[in-house]
């Protein structure tokens, strides 16, 4: 006889998610839009990392005219220097996705920590820490950046960092209020009263909760930091030696494309920085939307209930 | 004279996520009469809150219903929403479990009972006013704080105001949802006084749904006990405590600490079983002390055993050839 | 294991809960007031006694359990573990204690961490704690905890999830890895108030076992009947005050005080005839902000009189058990 039990009553075998792995693929796999998403990013990503060995062309190697017309060799034509547009596409997707995923990762970092910190000490800590986040959400993100970025010079650290160091209040809002509510958890205080330190409660109990969340915040920063990048590039803040899509964008700005009507040296890499950012948003919020227990609710609704035609009696009744 | 209330051969399917249904409330059939108080009580998963918001047509969608809810002999499930919405609150009222934590925070008490009445187009302004303090007053509150909102009210209190709120039109049936489960015992003993009262004055009919047995004995005339979707005995209180004819009600029972009793309470081994899968034999049967043969193999029926009681257990069948 | 002295001592505790004042409050130097929760109560636990610490919500039991531990602060009194003084020890030299009194809490849906094996629950407190050597060692104790909570064959558990658990399977999976340890006090907040009451009987026969095998706990409950039948000894409260105390048989067939045999009086019978005359009291406890001067039940007694309400009544012995004592001027 098996001893194992389904709570009498459970009506949906909702199963906690229990590794880290396993829910990302879940999602990934359940939600139609983060499967294509998924698979947007994923491409960007494999064509991104190959580009030396599987780019068509070299990326300064002028191979036709001038903004020449997309053509059979080159679908995507080429752009003022020549050179072949896809080339360009492959290697200012690198420089985006580096610059997105580095960028994320200092925020993550920093505002993983002071989420943490925050939400788990309370008190006098968490009024300074919430204070600090306060004021950096006060501030303008772009502007700012592109005044440091002005002042500081532009190199890819430098932008990594700028951005990072602007991003992080969304995450340390989102990790502060749900260590806040682990802390209260009854397996947390008994983990305490059972004489654990603070260490091992954050490590065993605190962090495994609130990772899929904060992979789900993560994802949809790298399509913020990737927009971040693109704008600086844009402006012309980005490192001058990189190409990224947005300095493609703002070579064919600065360099009279539309004025030559070469639609093919904006609208591609415009609509690639658009698909980047689009996939990693519908992966992060399919992310979200699976994490919230809360939108499962489904008790009094407007419409109303079925009703079967009685087909004959079942047992006897009294 | 027919009963006020007779439910036929209720069930209730649920579709799961995955797919498949469970088979939540399986042929329920009970009656009430005006006047009387009725416990319908099972532990968790038991299906006894379905069943009342079954009969009241307050299930999701993902529900699907058969059988009968007679109201002074006409079936009111039979057109489904439309011919339910009439009767809901004026003929068959509620008490929902944890009502007295789903009080809207932002709106006095006062104003929340007299929606109510609004909705129903039974009065209006001052009008439900005056009814509002009238119907305060039948629960025990006073009138002026129907001004307060809820969180000024103590929890006894928001529940006598959830009753309050099931009376504002005046039904014959009250349904009440573990009234008393969240209430310290001395609150739990205004209530369940509060709620004999009530019936007494307006004649109300009160189907107490619970997992509480001693309150069921102390407030009620007759109980039917649910067990995995079905109603395995039903009959007069005492004698349900007295002289069980279903082992899960004399095993209930033993379960149950009580104050002056002699030995210690007992536990009853195993889990109910799961309602998705279909069943076979008795539903308790793998947790019964007296299970045999049969019962692997046959689901016994609802029989009838004189005196108002029935019971549904193979135990109960006199064997062929005895008088 | 150390036996001079009782296993744990409680003498006049106090806890008090300040109330948040606000910005404006404070500025306004608005007086601080306080919840005095636990307002001075004694009360002693031998090894191998179940104390039940009954009452009404906001009497402050629950407070009680947990300053014992010291998980709350007592703003003074004396705690004393095995002769110990606790009360103010820090928590460095409050760690080693920890391993020998253990709590378990009321929701049994709560209690587990919902990554954790049963396995690694249960093995959690010995790695804390530094205890059950090797690997083989602390599996070894795992499997043998789960024996003694009855949850057999341990294999079939061990590498669970809470999940696949039924509510009294997971309370019996916080028991385990609370006596994992070898503790000798075990402090149950409620914990049975969660479960279907067919699992309750088991839950409890459980406890009473391991009281059985030298375990003192320390048991709350709002349920008199749950008392009435588990504890040795029953002490009742009412606004952070132990008003009664005594063997537990003592207190429900004889209670002394009147706020005692109202509550027993009200609590709901099994068998429908034996529907005794339920004396209900009018209202509710008050907060425990505004505390009533002299008796603090003297507004809802049924039968107070005028010293009641300048007179505070210490306990007292009355009744007939043995350390039967009671708090009222018009008991014994």
């Amino acid at each position: 006889m098996s001893m194992v039990f389904q709570e009498p009553g459970l009506l949906s075998g909702t199963q906690p998610i229990r590794t880290l792995r396993g829910s990302l693929w879940k999602v990934i796999r359940g939600q139609p839009s983060a499967t294509i998403g998924a698979f947007i990013l994923g491409s960007f990503i494999v064509l991104a990392l190959l580009a030396p060995w599987v780019a068509p062309y070299g990326l300064h190697e002028q191979v036709g005219p001038v903004y020449g017309h997309p053509s059979w060799s080159h679908p995507l034509g080429l752009d003022d220097g020549g050179v072949d547009m896809v080339t360009l596409l492959m290697w200012g997707a690198r420089i985006s996705l580096v610059v997105g995923f580095a960028a994320t990762f200092v925020s993550i970092v920093i505002g993983g920590t002071v989420g943490l910190l925050s939400g788990y000490l309370g008190g006098k800590t968490d009024s300074v820490l919430m204070r600090i986040t306060d004021y950096f959400l006060a501030i303008p993100d772009v502007p700012l950046m592109i005044v440091v970025a002005a002042i500081w010079g532009p190199s890819l650290t430098h932008i990594i960092i700028v951005i990072g160091v602007l991003l992080w209040t969304g995450t340390a809002r989102v990790v502060r209020a749900q260590v806040k509510s682990i802390r209260e958890r009854v397996y947390v205080k008994r983990a305490r009263s059972l004489g654990a330190g603070n260490v091992r409660i954050v490590v065993r109990h605190v962090l495994p909760q609130i990772a899929p969340l904060l992979i789900a915040n993560t994802v949809l920063t790298i399509a913020v930091a990737i927009f971040d990048e693109t704008a600086l590039a844009f402006l012309g803040l980005g490192d001058p030696s990189r190409i990224s899509l947005g300095k493609v964008i703002e070579n064919a700005f600065q360099r009279t494309a539309i004025t030559s009507g070469a639609w093919w040296a904006i609208v591609p890499p415009g609509a690639a920085v658009a698909l980047l950012i689009l996939s990693c948003s519908m992966i992060g919020r399919a992310m979200e939307d699976a994490l919230n227990p809360r939108l499962k609710a489904a008790h009094l609704s407007a419409r109303s209930f079925r009703l079967r035609p009685l087909v004959g009696r079942g047992k006897d009744a009294v | 004279m027919s009963s006020l209330l007779e439910v036929e051969e209720l069930n209730v399917w649920f579709d799961l996520p995955h797919g498949g249904t469970l088979h939540a409330v399986q042929g329920v059939s009970f009656t009430l009469d005006r006047g009387e108080r009725l416990g319908l009580v099972g532990e968790s998963g038991c299906g006894k809150s379905t069943t009342v918001l079954g009969l009241l047509g307050l299930l999701p969608p993902s529900a699907e219903l058969s059988g009968r809810v007679l109201l002074d002999g006409v079936d009111i499930l039979a057109g489904g929403e439309e011919s339910v919405r009439p009767h809901r609150w004026v003929d068959l009222a509620i008490v929902f479990q944890g009502a007295m934590n789903a009080l809207n925070p932002v709106q006095t008490v006062q104003a929340q009972i007299a929606e109510a009445l609004e909705v129903h187009g039974l009065a209006s302004g001052r009008a439900a006013r005056a009814r509002v303090g009238e119907l305060l007053e039948s629960v025990g509150i006073p009138r002026e704080r129907g001004e307060r909102y809820p969180h000024e009210f103590s929890g006894g209190m928001r529940q006598r105001a959830a009753i309050a709120m099931a009376l504002a039109c005046n039904p014959s049936v009250l349904v009440a949802d573990e009234p008393t489960t969240a209430l310290d015992v001395m609150v739990q003993a205004q209530i369940l006084e509060l709620l004999d009262a009530l019936c007494r004055d307006f004649g109300l009919a009160l189907l107490l749904v619970t997992h509480d047995l001693p309150v069921v004995a102390q407030l009620c005339d007759r109980s039917a006990v649910m067990y995995a979707g079905e109603i395995v005995e039903h009959g007069p209180v005492d004698a349900l405590f007295h002289d069980p004819r279903h082992p899960y009600t004399r095993l209930l029972f033993a379960a149950t600490p009580d104050l002056h009793a002699n030995g210690a309470p007992v536990s009853i081994p195993g889990a109910p079983p799961r309602l998705d899968r279909p069943l076979v034999g008795c539903p308790f049967h793998e947790r019964c002390d007296r299970a045999f043969g049969r019962c692997t193999l046959e689901r016994p029926l609802l029989r009838g055993l004189g005196g108002e009681r029935a019971a549904a257990c193979h135990l109960n069948d006199v064997p062929a050839g005895v008088v | 294991m150390s036996s001079n002295g009782r296993l744990l001592e409680v003498d006049d505790l106090v806890v008090h809960y300040p109330i948040p004042r606000g910005l404006f409050g404070s500025a306004a130097r608005r007086p601080q007031q306080v919840v005095r929760a636990v307002d001075g109560i004694s009360f002693s636990l031998e090894r191998g006694e179940l104390l039940a610490l009954v009452g009404e919500s906001g009497c402050g039991k629950t407070t009680t359990a947990q300053t014992v531990l010291r998980l709350v602060e007592p703003v003074s009194g004396r705690i004393a573990f095995d002769g110990t003084d606790i009360t103010t020890l820090p928590n460095r030299a409050l760690r080693p204690l920890r391993k020998r009194m253990q709590i378990i809490y009321q929701d049994p849906y709560e209690s587990l961490d919902p990554r954790l094996s049963v396995r690694a629950t249960i093995e959690e407190p010995l790695l804390i704690h530094h205890a059950g050597g090797s690997k083989r060692e602390r599996a070894e104790l795992a499997r043998d905890a789960l024996e003694r909570v009855e949850l057999t064959p341990p294999e079939l558990f061990l590498g669970r999830y809470p999940h696949e658990l039924s509510g009294g399977q997971r309370q019996r999976v916080a028991i385990a890895a609370s006596i994992v340890l070898g503790p000798e006090l075990l402090v149950a907040d409620e914990p049975v108030s969660m479960l279907d009451v067919s699992v309750r009987a088991g839950v409890l026969a459980l406890l009473d076992r391991l009281r059985k095998g030298g375990l003192g706990i320390l048991m709350i409950t709002h349920d008199l009947s749950t008392a009435a039948r588990f504890a040795d000894r029953i002490a009742v409260m009412y606004l952070g005050r132990i008003v009664e105390e005594g063997p537990a048989a003592s207190i429900v067939d004889d209670p002394q005080h009147p706020y005692t045999k109202a509550l027993l009086s009200v609590v709901p019978r099994r068998d429908p005839r034996e529907r005794s005359r339920p004396q209900i009291l009018k209202g509710e406890a008050p907060d425990a902000v505004r505390i009533p001067p002299g008796c603090r039940f003297h507004p809802r007694c049924p039968v107070a009189i005028p010293d009641c309400r300048e007179i505070d009544p210490a306990l007292e012995p009355a009744g007939s058990g043995h350390g039967h004592r009671a708090a009222c001027i018009l008991a014994g």
